[in-house]
């Protein structure tokens, strides 16, 4: 085809299309790195983590190094208790900030310094997380907790949350805060009923992400929940197995290859859970999305 | 026919920008009263004092009265929420409830009323009806109401509305995001509607104001310039901004 004429003189097409090809190039390779090693660390997982799964190993609590049919049953529950402890700690406190933050808080005083907060106690590792709440719970009560796992958790999770609402509840129309207002709902009403509703499917994946994020933290319970080779009944007063420390624990503080296996099972049962709760955030999101 | 609404030296503040000067407006009951005006002239400003709607924001400020069948509604005494229903509100961009169709009818009952489920679907179906929009969503009540076309959407509002039994329905815009057919169904219903309820409309579209309005006022930079008939102000009007304005000489 020929080319047009113009007044102008034309930039050569063979740059434009070079720097177009090269760019395409760039982008996919970042995709395939990416995915890559995904598919990469997962496969790992699942090669050496399914070697050892068994019903025994699941339902079987931990034992020390030579006992017979252990498994890491206790900390599958303990990780269940912890981060559900954690959730219902954080989920309320995060939403309600959150919409405080959206509705109230904008141009404040109180919302600029409860934001900043929130940034500087996401960027704060977590292994100071973890020894604030040393400080603050496990030193006044003298034992590792379950509890105390949970709350170091939750101080994680918050800010999250709180974000997230805040960003999902801002992006609601004003028009519909309007609308809702306009038929002689109370503020209260028209947050919670029409705004939150709207805002749903983004607060609830939100919520789900910060919880897969959080199930997986090993630093925060190092000082907190540590780790004890029983059945977590000891939550509220006593050091309480959970995954992540299984896995610290026994692939670089044992010598053993048993332990090393064990700890690949759990890192096996650990990715199953958080990508459980990833790919049942989308599916249930996909099917309930309202509209077009 | 009487007056429903009187607005009385209002005036408007957006943080320190003035934006209304001065208001003093007669709407009448039973009738459309159109507001028209070049683009930041303050219609939409005016309009949300009628329901106190500006109220959500902090630095907006109005001084002056707002008589609703001889009451200042802009004094504080004044139930905001009792107001909201007595004064409906139509958008300029349709705003369904993320909710089915059903229940956003049913909301503004549920709302403000103590009726039973049946007295509720009664009432849901003959607001639907009166938006005429029961014929085309009587099948689909369950399923959400943005699923519904823009037009469908925007009457789906207005049986909204007019399902809290209003007695003034403010609307901005109502058709500017509509299409022609649409937009002809909704004029059609408003004239119908003004049987029932009081009618302030704001609109860009000249003729759609000299089609269904009784009175019209020309605004112009946050002052209310023309204030009549609307076949006056149409055919005849006083001041030479309203006709320049009005025959889209505006300069
Ligand atoms: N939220 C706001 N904050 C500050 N100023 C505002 C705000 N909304 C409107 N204004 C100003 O108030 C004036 C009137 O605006 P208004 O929205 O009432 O105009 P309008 O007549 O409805 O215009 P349009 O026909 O474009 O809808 C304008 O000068 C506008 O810049
Ligand atoms: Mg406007």
């Amino acid at each position: 085809m020929k080319r047009f004429e113009s007044v102008y003189p034309l930039r050569p097409l063979f740059f434009r299309k070079l720097k177009n090809h090269l760019i395409t190039l760039f982008s996919w390779s970042a995709v395939v790195i990416a995915v890559g090693a995904m598919v990469w660390i997962l496969g790992t997982v699942l090669i050496d983590g399914l070697k050892v799964i068994t019903p025994g190993f699941l339902l079987n609590p931990s034992k020390p190094y030579g006992i017979p049919d252990a498994g890491i049953g206790n900390a599958i529950l303990g990780t269940l208790l912890i981060t559900g402890g954690a959730a219902l700690l954080a989920v309320p406190c995060g939403v309600a900030a959150g919409i405080y933050l959206a509705e109230f808080g904008s141009g404040t005083r109180l919302g600029n310094g409860l934001r900043f907060c929130a940034n500087v106690l996401m960027g704060m590792p977590s292994i100071l997380v973890g020894l604030l709440v040393y400080s603050l719970m496990v030193v006044p009560m003298g034992s590792f907790s379950g509890v105390a796992g949970s709350v170091a958790l939750a101080v994680i999770m918050f800010p999250v949350i709180m974000r997230t609402t805040e960003d999902m509840l801002l992006m609601v129309p004003a028009s519909l805060r309007e609308a809702a207002l306009a038929l002689g709902m109370t503020r209260t009403r028209a947050i919670l009923r029409i705004v939150c509703t709207s805002a749903r499917n983004g607060l609830l994946t939100g919520i789900l992400l910060s919880l897969s994020r959080v199930s997986g933290e090993t630093a925060p319970l190092l000082f907190t929940a540590m780790f004890a080779d029983s059945w977590p009944k000891d939550y509220f007063t006593g050091p309480t197995a959970n995954i992540p420390m299984l896995i610290t624990e026994y692939t670089t503080n044992s010598p053993f290859e048993e332990m090393h296996a064990a700890g690949w099972g759990a890192a096996f049962v650990v990715s199953a859970i958080i990508l459980f709760i990833n790919i049942t955030t989308r599916i249930c999101f996909r099917e309930r999305h309202h509209g077009k | 026919m009487a007056n429903k609404i009187s607005a009385r030296n209002i005036n408007f503040y957006y943080g320190s920008h003035q934006a209304l000067f001065d208001n003093n407006l007669d709407i009448a009951e039973h009738a459309i009263t159109a507001v028209i005006g070049p683009s930041g002239c303050g219609k939409s400003t005016h309009l949300r004092i009628y329901n106190r709607i500006y109220e959500l924001y902090r630095d907006q400020r109005v001084t002056g009265s707002l008589f609703i069948d001889g009451v200042d509604v802009l004094n504080e005494k004044v139930d905001v929420l009792e107001l909201r229903r007595k004064v409906g509100m139509i958008f300029q961009k349709p705003t369904p409830f993320p909710m089915s169709v059903f229940d956003n009818v049913a909301y503004p009952l549920r709302l403000h009323y103590r009726l039973s489920r049946s007295e509720i679907a009664d009432k849901v179906e003959e607001a639907l009806r009166g938006a005429s929009l029961w014929e085309e969503v009587k099948d689909k009540l369950k399923s959400s109401g943005l699923a519904l076309s823009g037009g469908q959407q925007q009457r789906l509002c207005i049986a909204r509305a007019i399902a809290a039994s209003p007695e003034v329905l403010l609307m901005d815009e109502p058709t500017s995001a509509i299409d022609p057919v649409a937009t002809l169904k909704i004029e059609e219903l408003m004239v119908e509607l003004k049987k029932r309820f009081t009618i302030v409309i704001v609109t860009h579209n000249m003729q759609q104001a000299a089609r269904i309005s009784d009175f019209t006022a020309f605004f112009y930079k946050g002052r209310i310039v023309e204030f009549g008939d609307t076949e006056k102000i149409f055919t005849n009007p006083d001041e030479k901004q309203t006709e320049e304005y009005i025959t889209g000489r505006f300069g």
